[in-house]
């Protein structure tokens, strides 16, 4: 203690805490390692050091002066602080030397960034849209039963639409799903209408793995079922969904087609959303592209499933989002989708 | 299916428009057409070459020096066709001309003599998918006519991809009905110009005819119906240019003219026919039955098959001579030396047709048709035609009667359908007259119901005079009899889509309508996954979706074995996410990429032994895994400074953030494979990767989690990689509902103190911390360490371990002395239950 029992002075205390500053900042600076650094510390702002030292002096102010010498302290003390850790932060950095000096063109700091898988930004993307139309996500187990995966959707056993699906079998009745359908029967056994739910989902057929076919791949499924859908809506919400994703000028075109769990049956084409439908490779030179089957639900689906198919009538469709992704984002090979190499999976953030 | 526009056109004369707009109609109407491909386009510098003379040529044994008329100078052509022939007339390209694929011909030397152009084969046309020879053309074109009339071209060929349910389609009446103007009632088959009208001989099991033949049928219900003519004193040999030129745009190879006939009839109207050398048959008789074990059959294509009971045949009176529905065989084949025929024309059962097919291992276009269905109701007038088309062009005489045993066809079904039920499934004003306008040119007849069942006659006649056609109130069930070729159609909603594509779906207004929404709330399944993905993409990890079939090795315990794998190396489904996600590791490595940071949502499965899943799926088990895996430098490389490596807390940090976040789980350090198992679910399968790091996931006393460092032995390394860490846990340990709870910003400051603990080894932090939080007050806010440091100043075996102890009381500011106290009190504890010191400095 210095202040030796006589009251201290304003006017002292400040002259010290301003040569304190001055002093401090050049030991800070000049500190050339982290021990000389430390001793620094120690002795200017340390716990003994000449910073309390001033402090504890101004128990002994007059209570007028305290308020203004006391700012003056924490100021003092914050200035110590910042030049502390500025120099503390310099010598723990780059021991190799290396200095950014003043160029602030050189790039700055950065976190890796993380993302979401291709197939996984459009299959959001779909949601979202259906979301708008009131669809919920449905989600069912991947290892079904033939009842479930073909049974209840209209397709006997041994029928030739059954070689639509190649399928893996696990067991005698038990299957990979080959499509996302069987979550429909699951829904509708569980649920009364209005249901309306999109369903996600990974599908297996026994495809081998080359550039078009992967063994095991996403499908998205979607389902709407109430008093009074017909084929009108049906267009409509499609048109809808394709509209929204593809673009506002972006036109569907159905065709006749088959499967065994709607009636009547459709595939959807839009306009080729690569040349706008004046033919490229992608459609084959059509101008179309198929993006969907669809329809609406068969009666025999909504008998199997406990749902009157005099009171209720529906739509569903199924989309291949892997597919959709590939031709988005101009991807020549599926098998990419699989191999989660860094330098593909950074090109969709 | 390929479709000859040519074979449409003489079926039925109105079809109009472009081969590209025939295929849009059907591809938007019916089925879709893959491809239009043009036959003959680019021959026009082709023409009928005769060959007047063809010797050996003198410097090469399987060169032949032809001489070739082709309408100027007699040409030196050298030919490599082993068939070609003196006074046969082939087509020919003069030097200067091209073929398809713009190959160019020019005049050449080979072997020393000049060749002066090209006779060519169906393939070098552009016309067959294969050829063995050069290809002959009839006699009597003039040398040097354009090849086009000779071949039957142009043509244009359309190539379908049948849905399974259209088997009518996979004939050309079929398309022609779909494409022609007024459907049915516009489609004249052309006449052969003979006529044959036999009488019918029917049995019920067994028919005869006058001269002797028999037929019986033993399995009435694998064959309900065999019909069958007599041809005597055909003459085999080469169809003519037309009839071949038809089979080739239809994509049919032709063979001779009685086989030929029988393609051709099958090609027409989708019915298919046998023909068997007459001679042949033992008997001459043919019984239909099933196969008896240990006979054997030798088909057409030469393949010796073994027979047993479950595979139908055709046999004569001793043995089996053809596959039923299938494929004939080769000692009872029609050849060149064949003079009567016996020509089959039978309905087999579509399930005993796909067991023989199956069981031959056969698949053949008349399976194709059995076993989808052909029409009943045809069977007739397709042996007639067949018949008729033999006597024009292989000559003979056929039997005056002919054989028919079995069943009569089924009647025709009746389907009601109601206007209205169509207007609600539709949404489209349709009145019942608009509905039989679009039925009737497709066959369907339409009458007025008066919700009286149908009297079952089906294909009566009774409609054709008008006043009976449907012309009644919108609300009575009008009745619709289905044509025999559209056994597809069994049912009011198949009506409906018949009305929905011929109206046309383009034609449908895209008209909104009022919804409710859905009654079935979002599984939590996708909310959990939402929230997961939103954690790892701030993390800085990249969504992985690798495929879930894995090699055997790769698989840990009870893994799910598929039946009839594709390979080796996809033959068992993943038990577990790690392992699959170590091998995108390694691709990243062996593409030079050091730093890698993967997360992958994905199922995983195991057998289960002990059962206990869902019913009829029990004895599998499936669950759904949030897997991460970290490698390389904690940060992008930054001219600054070096980048330190991620290491074990960086792991652990992601699993704290997953704990706090996303889940109510506990983290404790774990060991490897001890307990880190999550009952009822597949194993983590840590004993395959789990390092000496280990950190468990615990939800309410429960594993739902492991992670930590990965053995150098789980992973083929290069030199210059760095540690992995990886970690996999339950997706159903998510809870994505958590509601936050707003707590009151606190009022009065807080203070901090600092003790640099000097800890003996075997203490861990973790101890410490509990401890201090044991004997702390409810003062004590924040303890967390914040420096580690070993040095041999402290003595070895131990280390100082630097924590920040933050208090705050609520209701005032603390003051030293209480602040002191508390942190002697810590102090205290730690020396005397821990022996932990505070470092004196």
């Amino acid at each position: 203690m210095t202040n030796a029992g006589s009251k201290a002075d304003g006017r002292s205390l400040e002259d010290r805490l301003r040569k304190l500053q001055s002093d401090g900042l050049t030991a800070f600076a000049a500190a050339e390692d982290a021990d000389a650094l430390e001793a620094a510390r120690v002795r200017f702002t340390g716990r003994s050091g000449e910073l309390s030292d001033i402090m504890g002096g101004m128990r002994d102010l007059d209570p007028a002066e305290r308020p203004v010498i006391g700012r003056l302290a924490n100021e003092v003390k914050g200035a110590l602080e910042a030049a502390y850790d500025q120099r503390a932060g310099a010598l723990a950095g780059p021991a190799d030397g290396s200095r950014g000096g003043d160029d602030l063109s050189l790039p700055g700091r950065r976190a890796w960034p993380g993302g979401r898988h291709p197939v996984t930004l459009v299959i959001d993307e779909i949601c979202e849209i259906f979301a708008e139309l009131g669809f919920t996500r449905a989600a069912g187990p991947e290892i079904e039963t033939d009842w479930h995966n073909f049974t209840a959707l209209g397709i006997p056993l041994d029928h030739p639409a059954a070689d639509m699906h190649d399928t893996f079998w696990l067991d005698e009745h038990v299957l990979l799903r080959t499509h996302t359908s069987p979550v429909q029967a699951r829904v509708m056994m569980e649920s009364k209408p209005p249901i309306r739910v999109v369903v996600p989902g990974l599908c297996y057929r026994r495809d081998p793995f080359d550039a078009s076919h992967a063994p095991a791949f996403e499908q998205i499924e979607g389902l709407a079922v109430d008093e009074g859908i017909d084929f009108v809506e049906f267009r409509a919400a499609i048109d809808f969904f394709v509209r929204r994703f593809f673009g506002p000028g972006t036109k569907t075109r159905f065709r006749a087609s088959y499967f065994p769990f709607t009636e009547p049956s459709a595939e959807v084409d839009v306009t080729c959303f690569l040349c706008g439908g004046s033919g490229c490779a992608a459609c084959k030179g059509t101008g179309w592209i198929e993006i969907m089957g669809s329809g609406m639900v068969d009666p025999v689906v909504f008998e199997e499933c406990g749902l009157d198919p005099e009171r209720y009538t529906g739509y569903a469709f199924g989309m291949g989002p892997a597919r959709i992704a590939m031709l988005r984002y101009r991807i020549p090979d599926i098998r990419l989708l699989y191999e989660a190499d860094v330098r593909f999976l950074e090109q969709f953030l | 299916m390929d479709i000859s526009v040519n074979w449409l056109r003489a079926l039925a004369p109105g079809i109009d428009g472009t081969p590209e707009e025939l295929a849009a109609r059907l591809s938007l109407q019916a089925v879709p057409v893959d491809v239009v491909e043009h036959l003959g386009a680019e021959l026009g510098d082709v023409v009928v070459g005769r060959v007047v003379s063809a010797e050996k040529h003198p410097d090469a044994d399987r060169l032949t020096l032809c001489r070739v008329e082709a309408g100027g100078e007699v040409l030196d052509v050298v030919c490599g066709a082993p068939n070609v022939e003196a006074d046969a007339s082939y087509p020919f390209v003069p030097p200067g001309g091209t073929l398809p694929g713009n190959f160019k011909i020019e005049r050449r030397k080979i072997r020393g003599i000049v060749s002066n152009g090209m006779l060519c084969s169906e393939q070098e046309l552009g016309l067959g998918r294969e050829s063995d020879g050069i290809l002959r053309l009839a006699d009597g074109y003039e040398p040097g006519a354009p090849v086009g009339e000779a071949l039957g071209l142009p043509d244009a060929r359309l190539v379908l991809d049948l849905t399974p349910n259209r088997v009518d389609l996979a004939s050309h009446i079929g398309v022609a009905r779909e494409l022609a103007p007024g459907g049915v009632a516009g489609i004249e088959p052309p006449s052969f110009g003979v006529e044959w009208k036999p009488e019918w001989v029917d049995g019920e099991h067994v028919a005869a005819t006058a001269d002797g033949v028999s037929v019986t049928i033993e399995d009435p219900v694998r064959c309900p119906r065999y019909l069958a003519a007599v041809v005597r004193g055909v003459r085999v040999g080469a169809s003519p240019d037309w009839l071949r030129a038809r089979l080739r745009a239809a994509g049919s190879r032709p063979i001779n003219n009685v086989v030929d006939a029988t393609n051709y009839v099958l090609l027409e109207l989708g019915q298919p026919l046998h023909a068997f050398d007459l001679a042949r048959l033992e008997g001459p008789e043919i019984r239909v039955r099933a196969a008896a074990a240990g006979e054997t059959l030798t088909t057409l294509d030469g393949r010796a098959h073994e027979l047993d009971e479950n595979l139908t045949v055709i046999a004569d009176a001793g043995r089996p001579v053809a596959f039923a529905g299938v494929m004939g065989g080769a000692d009872s084949e029609v050849s060149g030396a064949t003079t009567d025929l016996l020509i089959e024309c039978a309905l087999f059962d579509p399930a005993a047709t796909r067991v023989t097919a199956a069981g031959a291992g056969l698949s053949t276009d008349a399976s194709y048709h059995f076993e989808r269905g052909i029409d009943e109701h045809a069977m007739e007038s397709a042996l007639r035609r067949c018949v008729e088309l033999v006597m024009a062009v292989a000559g003979g005489t056929p039997g005056e009667v002919a054989i028919r045993v079995g069943r009569e066809p089924a009647a025709l079904p009746v389907v009601a359908l109601r206007p209205a039920r169509v207007r609600k499934v539709l949404g489209l004003e349709l009145a019942a007259a608009d509905i039989e306008g679009l039925l009737r040119p497709l066959g369907f007849e339409v009458r007025a119901g008066g919700g009286a069942e149908d009297d079952g006659r089906g294909a009566d006649r009774g409609a054709e005079d008008g006043a009976d056609r449907g012309t009644g109130r919108d609300d009575d069930a009008m009745m619709v009899t289905v044509p025999g070729w559209r056994g597809d159609v069994t049912r009011e909603v198949d009506l409906i889509e018949e009305v929905a594509r011929r109206h046309g779906y383009d034609r449908f207004p895209s008209e909104p309508r009022p919804i409710r929404p859905s009654a079935v709330p979002s599984d939590v399944t996708w909310a959990r996954r939402d929230a997961v993905r939103h954690l790892m993409e701030a993390r800085g990890l990249l969504e992985a979706r690798s495929l879930p079939m894995v090699p055997a090795a790769r698989a840990g315990a009870s893994p799910v074995k598929l039946l009839l794998p594709l390979s080796a190396t996809e033959s068992v489904l993943r038990t577990d996410l790690v392992p699959p996600l170590l091998d995108r590791v390694q691709h990243n490595w062996a593409h030079g990429q050091r730093s890698v940071r993967l997360y992958e949502i994905g199922t995983v499965f195991a057998r289960d032994a002990a059962g206990g899943g869902p019913a009829a799926r029990e004895g599998f088990l499936e669950d759904v895994r949030v897997a991460a895996v970290l490698t390389g430098p904690r940060f992008p490389e930054h001219w600054s400074g070096r980048t330190p490596e991620v290491d074990a807390w960086d792991l652990r940090g992601l699993l704290e953030e997953v704990g706090a976040r996303l889940t109510a789980t506990n983290l404790e350090v774990g060991s490897p494979g001890a307990g880190l198992h999550a009952p009822g679910t597949p194993s983590f399968g840590v004993e395959r990767w789990l390092g000496g790091e280990a950190f468990a996931m615990f939800d309410d006393g429960v594993v739902v989690g492991v992670g930590g460092s990965v053995r150098s032995d789980a992973l083929d390394a290069p030199p210059w990689a760095g540690a992995v860490f990886a970690a996999e846990f339950r997706l159903g340990a998510v809870r994505p509902a958590r509601s936050p709870e707003f707590v009151a910003l606190p009022a009065f400051p807080s203070v901090a103190r600092d003790l640099a603990l000097v800890v003996p080894d075997g203490i861990a932090a973790g101890e410490i911390e509990a401890g201090v939080r044991g004997v702390a007050p409810r003062e004590l806010v924040g303890l967390r360490p914040f420096d580690v440091y070993e040095g041999e100043d402290l003595g070895a075996g131990r280390r100082s371990v630097a924590w920040r102890l933050v208090f705050r009381a609520e209701d005032r500011t603390l003051t030293d002395r209480e602040v002191e106290k508390h942190v002697a009190k810590i102090v205290t504890y730690l020396r005397e239950e821990l022996d932990v010191r505070v470092r004196e400095s």
